[in-house]
């Protein structure tokens, strides 16, 4: 369902195989499991890691498994349950994050792209599209809480979900939803991988990084469940680091 | 404390002009803190205020050397002090304007961006929040100052999160500083007045721009109302 490689200091993420990668059960899991390998890995490894996200086929991921919820309330409630505290793992990584938008991004993988730092997204096919105004469906209010908090140009909030425009490359980057544009694939893996490249190469202590990032936008990091650190736990290593 | 060493206080028509005096990094240690806040408070009556500063920096940040020698309650101080200079700049009866004359960094670029407005020397000199690369955390109504008065999820994490040195055209581009000004030090500090007494010359009621500019930025000003000179519990505020 995914695999986690190291390349130097770069973890890299794949969401493997063809298909859509819906975000069942397992493999919300796996993409779990994968990111806490990671942190233990750059834990042990000492400062300067980063994480990039990347899928093979057409798509990112287009989001909650809705075929195995079907109409299934209590399961597709299962799955944002689920998806939530993944979110949480993301927003609260003590490394840098690049999202490599290698394919349509919809929905819960819209948002899944969204909880990295950095989205690089190629130009030739694929578009970032919240699909739940079209199918019927209310959002997650994290979701909501997410978008709120990274999707700020003018207008940009209501197009992406108040009127599920889909994105192409281009027209994200203009509305400031991606960073990057590259031609195909195996160019926006790259760029991304390049990116997460010079981020870790800053060396940044990660604990101090993630905690700067919960603190751009605490609000959007509540409503996933991040508790953040209060002041006097936040100046604890002030003393050490002057 | 001889303040007078460490900024100058002159009016220019309308214009409440505040210097940062030396070629130094006008550190913010709470001697320079006390400075800056008599010279804010020496304000009334005028129709607007600018901060600018002498040399290569604005201000380079938090008086790091010093802290190391300070015992904490002492650090603490210097928390509550900048949080009162934020307090009585967003309370303040008259528009403000920063003249970024020079590098402003960390809690200097805080201090730049609690103004109503902010002029910079196009050529040189750069925002620089540092804190990422030293490993420092942003405190909570410090983080605020970000949240609330830089524009755009991606200019917060540009400026936050990646230890870059945003010099003026980049920092204009991204609408966090208002205009950038081309010559020296001194054309900076003529801008910022010139600008101060445009707004002054718009005969606002002072009461009211601190109202509505307390109210436009709600959050930070509840973080840091307690720490004001008109605060009602001043002498017990709460520390750090």
């Amino acid at each position: 369902m995914c695999t986690l490689e190291q390349h130097g200091n770069v973890f890299v993420l794949t969401l493997t195989g063809d298909d859509e990668h819906p975000l069942g059960l397992p493999l919300i899991a796996s993409l779990s499991s994968a990111v806490a390998s990671a942190k233990a890995a750059a834990a042990s490894a000492g400062p300067g890691a980063a994480l990039v996200t990347v899928a093979e086929g057409r798509f990112f991921s287009n989001g909650l498994d809705i075929g195995w919820a079907g109409t299934s309330r209590t399961r597709l409630m299962e799955l944002a349950d689920a998806l939530r505290p993944l979110a949480a793992d993301l927003l609260a990584l003590p490394m840098p994050t690049v999202a490599a938008v290698t394919g349509h991004a919809s929905a819960g993988g819209f948002l899944l792209a969204l909880c990295h730092d950095y989205r690089v997204m190629r130009a030739d096919r694929g578009v970032l599209y919240m699909s739940e105004i079209d199918i019927g469906l209310p959002l997650p209010s994290y979701f909501v809480s997410m978008f709120r908090a990274k999707v700020t140009a003018a207008n940009a909030l209501r197009d992406v979900l108040l009127r599920g425009t889909k994105l192409r490359a281009a027209e994200a980057k203009e509305m400031g939803i991606v960073d990057a544009v590259c031609p195909g694939p195996t160019e926006t893996v790259a760029k991304a991988i390049k990116l997460a490249e010079q981020l870790a190469a800053r060396k940044w202590d990660g604990d101090v990084y993630a905690s700067i990032r919960i603190s751009i936008f605490p609000e959007a990091c509540k409503s996933v469940g991040i508790v953040e650190e209060s002041d006097e736990e936040k100046v604890k290593n002030f003393a050490s680091r002057m | 404390m001889a303040t007078q060493n460490l900024c100058t206080v002159k009016r220019r028509g309308r214009v409440h002009l505040i210097t940062l005096t030396g070629a130094g990094e006008h550190r913010l240690n709470p001697a320079l803190l006390s400075a800056i806040r008599s010279a804010v408070a020496a304000s009334a009556g005028a129709g607007a205020l600018v901060l600018a500063a002498e040399g290569k920096y604005f201000s380079n940040g938090f008086d790091q050397a010093w802290a190391r020698t300070a015992p904490r309650h002492l650090q603490a101080t210097m928390g509550g002090e900048f949080r009162g200079l934020v307090a009585d700049l967003l309370a303040l009866p008259m528009p403000t304007v920063a003249a970024v004359t020079g590098h402003a960094a960390a809690a200097g670029c805080g201090l730049v961006l609690a103004h109503d407005a902010v002029i910079m020397r196009g050529s040189r000199g750069f925002l620089y929040m540092s804190e990422v690369d030293a490993g420092l955390k942003l405190v909570d109504f410090f983080a605020e100052v970000f949240r609330e008065k830089v524009p755009d999820a991606i200019n917060r994490r540009d400026l936050l999160l990646r230890g870059g040195r945003m010099a003026a055209p980049e920092a204009v581009l991204r609408g966090i500083v208002d205009k950038a000004v081309d010559g020296g030090v001194e054309d900076v500090v003529n801008a910022a007045v010139a600008e101060a007494e445009k707004l002054a010359a718009r005969g606002w009621d002072g009461e009211v721009v601190a109202e509505i500019r307390k109210a436009a930025w709600p959050n930070l000003w509840s973080k840091v109302k307690d720490y004001g000179a008109d605060a009602p519990a001043a002498a017990a505020r709460p520390r750090l």
